[in-house]
Parts: structure tokens; sequence; C-alpha cells
């Protein structure tokens, strides 16, 4: 029989008993939808996780005073720091390939102005911060390096500070107070946003290191010390120059410093959304099967149904892989009309998803391939036992068959 | 002429129950082509057990079955539906159309299974000849459920002429049919014999079997009486007799 006749012929049949096709392809709808659906949004939490690390800056090597415990990427935090300003410039200094350092200093603080008072993230950093964390002023400009070297008491403020200290806006020129000390707004910051961690990237006020050092911190020692990389293929040796230049500086003792490179911090990072990804993707392929096996069981009541239309067939002339095909097809189509649908309905419910609870959701063609490929993989595999049955059907037999 | 069916003690015995049933013991005959022949016998004799033989629907146990020349024990089971697809018309004592089918697409069927392939327009053309044939062109669009016993009937007839067959087989064509239908299938069989179709049918009624040009009677799985028919009854003539009959019960009504 010519192709395009058995796919007359398995239409006609299908449409014959529409409903249960629809219920039966419903199945595979729901599963094809899942998978599309789950898989978007674990993606679109991973480019955000992605997007969010980036965001931090490029070819980002930090170096963290306490020696690393597994997984914690501040071990030993809060023990007595031992990192130096001196040991930042050395390696600024002696290290090729690294394009800024800037040694930094964290905090928290009250910060007051216009009789307002806000807790927020006093850092100390130099000049160069902003250019290694990819960040632009929107207004006025960054302390500058006399600012630096003279331990000047200003600082440039991100949006979140704006917002609680300087209501009406227009702070660059006037005062805030950190520990009581006037600092001078220079500049401040454009927004970035919350970072994957979930803090606030824009509660910020930037001081120059050394006035941090002197005048907050008063002591000598730094919370870290970013580096930036020329370039990415660098980082391994970098990291492993700083290690061995801080090593040689401790002469022996026990390291009591951590250098991460950003690669660890974003490979931890996607690694999470990742495993989610894969489970939820895992979850929802079992209710493909389980559609699946809807499939073979309707064509399984549809051979023992149509056994005697099977017969009839069988008596006016048709081979047994006329009918084995015929079959097949059918199943085929419920579960590729399944998967097309299913395509729709992931899709559209993919974006409702991302509309309603504004997830990023990020449609992936490898799961609308894989989705297709599989429920197809489905009607074959899931139509072939019952199509088989048909097939081998004796024709009076069937034909008696009440 | 020569012999178009040669079937030299057959045998069938079924062994699915307890006992094996023989059905068909030692049936040797010939029919030739253009032949017009009705087979008759009580309920049980295996009647419907050699229509399936000679349709190739099933096996004999025993003996050799020439159809056309070529011994179909050989032929393997794709063999087979080539044949029932080609050569053979086969009309069931029940109809056996497809339900929720079209008259039309029921009388396509054997058309897609065919070793030629035509066009969708071919076959819709074909079909509807063949519906023309059995005077039921103007019901090819109603299912099964919607046609009388009688124009199912034909349906399945048109559906057993579409490949042109030379031997059109028929279990109990007219079983469960009033007189006057009946009379107007057996029409449609004498004008296909007409035309040069064999035609094999199995009946209970005597004077359907009168309508045939050769009468063989079957007991206990055997062949016990083989006559030719001489006062055949001519279809056309018998349709008159019983127009006129009804308009007179009507007129004294
Ligand atoms: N599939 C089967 N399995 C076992 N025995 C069968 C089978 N089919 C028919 N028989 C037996 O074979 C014998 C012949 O049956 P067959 O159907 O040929 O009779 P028939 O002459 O067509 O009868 P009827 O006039 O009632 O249709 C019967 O005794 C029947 O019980
Ligand atoms: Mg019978």
């Amino acid at each position: 029989m010519r192709f395009i006749n058995v796919i007359k012929v398995a239409l006609r049949a299908l449409r014959r008993s529409a409903m249960r096709s629809i219920l039966t392809a419903l199945g595979i709808i729901i599963g094809v939808a899942a998978v599309i659906a789950m898989v978007s949004i674990g993606n679109g939490a991973k480019s955000q996780v992605e997007a969010s690390i980036a965001s931090l800056g490029q070819n980002i090597i930090s170096v963290f005073p306490g020696s690393a415990t597994t997984g914690g990427m501040h071990g030993g935090w809060g023990s007595a720091s031992s990192l130096t300003v001196d040991e930042a410039l050395s390696i600024r200094r002696e290290i090729s390939g690294i394009v800024a350092v800037s040694p930094e200093m964290r905090d928290r603080q009250q910060v007051l102005a216009n009789g307002l008072n806000w807790n927020s993230s006093v850092n100390g950093e130099d000049v160069t911060y902003l250019d290694i964390r990819l960040w632009t002023i929107a207004e006025g400009e960054m302390f500058t390096e006399a600012d630096v070297n003279s331990a000047a008491k200003v600082c440039v403020i991100g949006q979140t500070v704006v917002a609680k200290l300087f209501p009406d806006g227009d702070p660059v020129g006037r005062s805030l107070r950190i520990r009581n000390l006037p600092f001078k707004v220079v500049g401040v910051l454009k927004a970035k946003g919350f970072n994957y961690f979930g803090s606030d990237q824009d509660d910020v006020v930037i001081i120059p290191y050394t006035s941090h050092l002197k005048r907050i911190a008063r002591r000598p020692n730094l919370n870290s010390i970013i580096i930036q990389a020329e370039s990415p293929d660098q980082m391994t040796r970098i990291q492993q120059d700083v290690t061995d230049f801080l090593q040689q500086r401790r002469n022996g003792r026990d390291p009591d410093f951590t250098v991460r490179n950003q690669q660890e911090l974003a490979e931890a990072a996607t690694a999470t959304t990742k495993t989610m990804t894969v489970l939820l993707g895992a979850i929802a392929g079992v209710s493909l099967i389980v559609g699946g096996i809807g499939i073979m069981n309707i064509m399984l009541v549809s051979v023992t149904e149509r056994t005697r239309e099977i017969g009839i067939r069988l008596a006016v002339g048709a081979h047994g892989r006329d009918v084995l095909t015929q079959f097949l097809v059918e199943a085929i189509i419920l579960s590729v009309m399944g998967g097309t649908l299913g395509i729709l309905l992931g899709v559209g419910s993919s974006q409702l998803i991302s509309r309603l609870n504004g997830w990023p959701v990020l449609i992936s063609t490898s799961a609308i391939f894989g989705a297709v490929a599989f429920s197809a993989a489905i009607g074959v595999f899931f139509g072939f036992y019952p199509a088989r049955k048909a097939a081998q059907l004796d024709p009076i037999e069937a034909l008696r068959y009440e | 002429m020569s012999h178009v069916v040669q079937l030299e003690d057959i045998h069938k015995t079924y062994e699915s129950g307890e006992v094996p049933v023989l059905a068909v013991r030692g049936v040797t005959l010939t029919i030739a082509g253009g032949e017009f022949v009705a087979i008759m016998g009580a309920s049980g004799s295996g009647k419907s057990t050699l229509m399936n033989l000679l349709g190739c629907l099933d096996r004999p146990t025993r003996g050799r079955y020439l159809l056309g020349g070529t011994d179909v024990s050989n032929l393997d089971r794709n063999e087979l539906a080539d044949l029932r697809n080609q050569k053979l018309g086969f009309i069931f004592q029940g109809f056996n159309l497809l339900s929720r089918t079209t008259a039309l697409e029921n009388v396509e069927l054997p058309m897609l299974y065919g070793r030629r392939h035509f066009s969708t327009r071919e076959v819709r053309e074909r079909a509807r000849q063949s519906l023309d044939i059995v005077g039921l062109s103007n019901r090819a669009d109603h299912f099964p459920s919607q046609l009388s016993g009688g124009q199912q009937q034909r349906v399945a007839i048109a559906r057993a002429l579409i490949n042109e067959p030379q031997i059109l087989l028929a279990d109990e064509p007219t079983g469960n049919l009033d007189s006057k239908t009946s009379v107007e299938i057996m029409g449609v069989f004498q004008k296909l014999n007409a035309q040069g179709i064999t035609v094999v049918m199995v009946t209970h009624e005597l004077d359907i079997a009168h309508y045939c040009k050769r009468n063989l009677i079957m007991r206990d799985g055997r062949l016990v009486s083989d006559t030719p028919v001489v006062d055949r009854l001519v279809a056309t003539e018998q349709m008159q007799r019983i127009v006129t009959a009804e308009t007179d019960a009507k007129l004294i009504a």
C-alpha cells in the first residue's frame, strides 16, 4: 500500500474515535508541555545566575584571608585577616598578565545624611574597582588616585543609598557621615540590581580603601584582594602565581589565604541550578513515559476492539505489514500530534509563568527537539507491540471474533 | 472453457475443540469460467468452510486446490492476500462492512491494498462505478448503519467487484433479506455472470438456487449432488411479477 494511503487510513481511523484520540494524546501533550516548561524555567534560572556571575566582572581572581574549607567561599572569615595592602600592591607589580588589582575592605556601617540614617555596606576600594566590576558612574565621577593616596573623605554611592538618604535627588557635591566623619559624595553609580546571593548591589557606599583602613576599620589588613586578569586563559596561571607569591611571603607557614577564580564561583553557582533543571526535566520525563503507556493501552484496546476491522482488511487483500504500519502510523500520529500541541502548550505556559511570576524563562530548542523526538519514539515503541499483534491475526479468526 | 477452480480431495478438520471436527471431508470439484454455482445443504454441512477455502481465507488440511491453474497450497500469507485482492471477490454472510466508514470508502478498501497504485481520484471514480453497478451510487456517503440490509449487501457486492475479480464468492448473500430484495440481488449476480464473471454462492433457499446454472448439495462435509438447473429463473422477469402482485394487492385493499 502506498504510504499516503496508510496515513489516510490511519487518520480516518483516528477521526472515527476523535474523542478517544484526543484523550490519548492528552497524556503526551501534558508530558511534552511539562518537559518544555520545566527545562525552560530551569534554563532561565541558570542563565540568570550566569548573568549575575558575569556582572561581578570579567576574569576575576579573588584572594580571601583564611584557608579554604571545602565548598566554603569565605572559609575562616573573621579569623585574623592577614592580607595586606603591601601584598596587593606587590602582586600588581610582580605578576604579569594582570590588568588591575583592587585591595578591598568591606564593612557595614550606619550612614547619615539629611537627618536620615541608613545601614549600608561601606566598601573601601581602589579607583580601578568600577572597571573591574564593569560598573559605571551615572552622575558626577569616580574618586581619583590622588584621593586614594591621600585617604580622602570622598565617596561614590549606589542608587539605593541615594533613595534612602537623598530622597529629593542631587546628592553629588553634598556630604554624608560615616562614623561621624563627613564624606563628600563625588559620584552616583548606575543601578546594578541584586546579585546571585540576593543582596542589593546598589546598597553601597564606595570610598578609597586607604580611607577605609585609616578612618573606618582602623586596622592594616584587608578583607580581600580583587585581581583582574588580561584574558581567561591566563586565569589558572595567575591564580597559581598569586598563590606561590603569597606562600613565599609566609615562609612556609600554613597558608592563611584562599585564592579563588570566578570560574569556580560560577561553576558552583550554576551546578545547583543545573541539578534543579535535570530534576525538573526528569519528573516531567516520567509524565511523558506515562503518556506513552497511555498510548500503548489505547492501541491495545483498539486492536482488540477492531479485530473484525483487521479481519476485513486482511480478507480483502491487506498484507500483515499494511496492518502493522497502519497501527504504527496511528500511534505515531497520536504522539506527534500530542507532541506538537505539547510544544505549543509548553512554550505558552512558560511565557505565562514568566509573565506572571517574573521568572526568567529560556525556551530551549534542544528541549523542543528532544520532546518531539521522544514523543515520536514513544509512538513507535508503545505502538509496535499492539500493531504487531494486529498484523499477525489470522483473517478468518479475526472475522469470526465477536 | 478452462477450469478456474479445481478441488482435489479437499479436507478441512478443525482441531480447536476437544474433538476434532471434520467440517469438509473429501470434496473434489471443478468449476469452469462463466459458471454460476449454488451450494446448498443443511446447517453445519460445511458450506461456509468450503467457501472460505475457495476464497483463500483458510487453508485445507489435506488436498489440492488449483485456482486458475496455480496450486494455492504452496502460497504464503502475502501471496494469498494478493490472490484475494486481485482474483477473488468475497461476499460474507454478515456483510462485514467497516462501520462508521462511508459506503464509498468501504468499496474503495480493496483498491488501497492492490499491487497497482491508483491516484485518489481514480480510486474514487472506480468505487463510484462499482456502486453504480449495484444501483447504489446515490448512497455513496451513507454509513452502513444508515443503510438497509439489502443496501449493505449491495455495498459488500460493490466492494467485491471493485478489483474486477474473475470469481465472485458469496456466502448466503440473501440469507437475511426479504424475497423482493433477494431477487434484486440475484438480478445483480445474473448481470455480472452474463458479463463473464464466475459466481459461486451458498444458499439455503431452493428458489434462490433456481437463479443459478448449477446446484451442488453438501451433506456432512461431502458433495452429494451436482445437477444443472433446467428451468432457470430470470431475475428481471421475477421482479416484474412481484411488482405486479404488489400493485394488485394494493388495488384490492
Ligand atoms: N472455527 C471452527 N472451529 C471448530 N469447528 C468449526 C469452526 N467453524 C466451523 N466449525 C464446524 O464445522 C462444521 C461446518 O461448519 P460450517 O460453518 O462450514 O457450516 P455451514 O454449512 O456453513 O452451516 P450454516 O448453514 O449454518 O452456515 C460445523 O459442524 C461447525 O460446528
Ligand atoms: Mg455458513
